[in-house]
């Protein structure tokens, strides 16, 4: 089969690979009918995530047919379709069980990679380095799914993979943010990055019931996406203005209830900031850039919740605990356990909510991978979300 | 610690051995009526921080020598009386070898291996000088003061190394040895304890249950070949050793409390006694089973012995996590997980592996 491989940073390569096949037995194989290219599939392409090897296949938003199960496969079956969610859980352990699904205990074989380098071991994930597990992603023709029971979700027919494909994260990756925040009648919520992940923070904590959503980017185009189509209130170019200071004016000096960072490990910054992270992350001095959730925090209202969705890897510097601890912050965040939203983040897509395939801005075949990484990676021609078609 | 194993052995209701980790964990178990009974196992430093005036000269000699070797050679060589050309790179490499031997003294609470380094070291230098010394074209009388100084420097290194093998710190040391302390166990009498914790989302007689059966084993455990079990309380066991060897044993199982403790410990006349004692303790809250593996190899005093104790414990505590990792997966979901890369043997990128790549 063709798939979309990883051959070193900046290197993405459309090449042939042998078929997956069943390694457990509940296994299901996917033929992809639609995938995506993830802000975090960046991070593996700019090269600041470590442990991926030369060859692996990428990606873990994707969706298709099931063609092939395993013995031990009872409720799937082939012709099935079904999106699949990005965090691979085995349905059995305390965490599955306690809902924590990103947090599967059985799922990472290189659970002591992981652990070695966070203390834990979180769930292994689809094409996302060989630290959480080394498996194969979905950018492909085809692809090997494990607990086919308990992660795939079937898809009614009359909704387009376009309105389904996004249940598999960063839909649910983007509500979970918005829903960490607690939001209660009256709050404010402000959310860093207006990439998709951040779009459907903005649009789920409308859907949650937030009275003012506040949205900050530096892509004018991005911005409009959010006010238009994800309905933030107000947006802030923080190229143009001072953050801190407009968002105490649009809150009553108080700041937004919740600060939701939709950006992760490599953040911008305009200014001194932005070279010192840069310079610091570029020499391996520090793993993240976090200058958006320096804001965040010291944006937020006292008491109020940081709720972090961006994904950071690893050691961060000049983290300011100080306004966490001195003023109540609540710090919650999490890769996002997918399963337990899919089915009533569904539901709004049928009931018409929310049509989640307003992000998409670009539609390509799957040779077409690299110039979807670099236009994305670039956000040239407008570009937001990038699905592709095997 | 080595005649606290032997008695704990001795005694049959007791674990074979105990880390202290464990000790701590079972306090809080059995309470407080038998923890008085226990000897007191508290750790501290037997070698304190500061070195004795011996071992940091030793230090200090072997960082200085090493940098003049490494930084001046020709000077060093002009001292001994050898040509400056010919002896340059190897007078370079010597001062690398010094300089690492020098910091691993300075650095190491106990430095016995960096010592040992620095007598092989010697040796070789006076293999060098007397071989220096055959040349017509070399300074004699130069060399010989050399192989003067050398030989000296080598009788202050063989103290300062007998002194650390014989577990005692050389004269002026200023830690001594507490006979009440707690001591690493292996450092005693080649004993090497392994242990590692996990926990799991099943009953405790479930997990007894698999436990019961040595059988399961190497389904999880990833160095071991086989278990033949004879009679229930008889089994042989094979270990995979390099180069397609294998280590093999009989074990008797030595104690068997249902959802509490299994322990096996090896009899007959191999060159290891080797134990391994699994207990079982529900955890809080529903949270499910923690199971404690711990395996100690204990050599009987051949030089083989103390070998294969070495090689068993070079399983490292990481592998050992991992094959508990497993038993946890075939427990909870049935079946040992595979990714694309983790089917193949070594490493493999995150792609599907063609058929002949798998492990069979």
């Amino acid at each position: 089969m063709r798939a979309t491989c990883w051959e070193g940073a900046k290197h993405i390569k459309v090449e042939s690979v042998p078929d997956p096949k069943i390694l457990n037995s509940n296994d299901a194989i996917v033929r992809i009918t639609s995938t995506a290219i993830c802000g975090s599939d960046l991070h593996l392409f700019n090269g600041f995530m470590p442990t991926m090897e030369h060859g692996d296949i990428l990606g873990h938003e994707f969706m298709g047919e099931v063609v092939e199960v395993g013995r031990g496969v009872k409720k799937l079956k082939v012709g099935d379709r079904v999106v699949v969610p990005f965090p691979i859980a085995c349905g059995a352990c305390w965490s599955c069980q306690n809902g924590l699904t990103s947090l599967c205990e059985n799922s990472n074989p290189n659970a002591w990679i992981a652990e070695k380098m966070m203390g834990h071991s979180p769930a292994g994930v689809f094409g996302y380095s060989h630290m959480l597990g080394g498996f194969a992603g979905g950018q492909a023709e085809f692809a090997r799914v494990p607990f086919a029971d308990v992660g795939p979700l079937k898809v009614p027919s009359d909704i387009p993979d376009e309105k389904a494909l996004f249940l598999s994260d960063i839909f649910p990756t983007g509500y979970m943010g918005a829903e960490m925040c607690g939001i209660k009648p009256g709050d404010t919520i402000a959310v860093w990055g207006c990439g998709p992940v951040g779009q459907f923070a903005i649009a789920s904590a409308r859907l949650l019931g937030a009275e003012t959503v506040i949205a900050i980017d530096r892509f004018p185009y991005r911005l409009r996406i959010a006010r238009e189509k994800a309905a933030a209130d107000v947006t802030i170019n923080y190229e143009e203005t001072n953050v801190l200071e407009a968002l105490k004016e649009l809150t009553g000096g108080r700041g937004p209830d919740g600060c939701i960072d939709a950006v992760g490990l490599e953040a911008h910054a305009p200014g001194l900031q932005g070279f010192y992270d840069r310079a610091k992350q570029s020499m391996r001095l520090e793993s993240d850039r976090i200058p958006a959730l320096r804001q965040a925090i010291m944006a937020c209202r006292n008491g109020g919740t940081v709720s972090i969705i961006g994904v950071y890897s690893g050691f961060d510097d000049k983290f300011p605990l100080g306004s966490v601890m001195n003023r109540s912050l609540t710090i919650r965040t999490g890769q996002c356990h997918v399963h337990r939203y899919m089915k009533p983040l569904l539901k709004h897509i049928q009931n018409g909510d929310i049509d989640p395939s307003f992000v998409i801005t670009h539609k390509m075949q799957l040779e077409d991978a690299p110039v979807g990484y670099d236009i994305f990676n670039h956000k040239e021609d407008e570009c937001l979300k990038v699905i592709m078609r095997p | 610690m080595g005649i606290e194993i032997q008695r704990e052995m001795g005694n049959g209701t007791q674990a074979p051995v105990r880390s202290k980790g464990r000790q701590n964990r079972v306090r809080a178990r059995v309470g407080a009526e038998a923890s008085v009974k226990e000897a007191p196992r508290h750790y501290t430093e037997t070698y304190g921080k500061e070195k004795d005036a011996l071992t940091s000269f030793l230090g200090w000699f072997s960082v200085g020598l090493g940098a003049a070797e490494l930084l001046a050679p020709d000077l060093v060589a002009r001292v001994i009386g050898v040509d400056e050309e010919e002896n340059r790179g190897l007078l370079r490499a010597f001062g690398v070898r010094e300089l690492i031997a020098g910091v691993g003294i300075l650095t190491r609470p106990r430095p016995t291996y960096w010592v040992w380094n620095r007598v092989i070291g010697d040796t070789i230098d006076l293999a060098a000088l007397a071989r220096a010394m055959q040349s017509d074209d070399n300074d004699r009388a130069r060399l010989t003061a050399a192989t003067t100084a050398v030989l000296g420097v080598t009788a202050l290194d063989v103290i300062s190394a007998i002194s650390y093998a014989r577990g005692v710190p050389p004269a002026g040391g200023r830690a001594g040895h507490d006979e009440g302390s707690y001591q690493i166990p292996e450092t005693v009498d080649g004993t090497q304890l392994l242990s590692a914790i996990i926990t799991v989302n099943k009953p405790i007689e479930e997990v007894y249950a698999f436990w019961k059966n040595p059988q399961n084993f190497p389904l999880f455990m990833q160095n071991l070949e086989s278990v033949k079990v004879s009679s229930p309380s008889r089994a042989h066991w094979k270990v995979k050793a390099p180069a397609g060897l294998s280590i093999e044993w009989d074990a008797e199982l030595i104690q068997d409390e249902p959802n509490e403790r299994i322990a096996w410990k090896s009899v007959g006349d191999g060159e290891v006694i080797n134990t391994g004692t699994v207990r079982f303790r529900a955890a809080t809250g529903n949270r499910g089973t923690e199971v404690e593996l711990e395996t100690q190899t204990k050599p009987k005093g051949g030089p083989l012995g103390a070998k294969i104790a070495k090689f068993l414990a070079a399983v490292p505590k990481t592998q050992m996590m991992n094959d508990l990792r497993r038993f946890k997966q075939l427990i909870e979901v049935g079946e040992v997980i595979k990714s694309d890369a983790s089917a193949v043997p070594g490493i493999h990128p995150a792609r599907p592996p063609k058929y002949n790549e798998m492990e069979v």
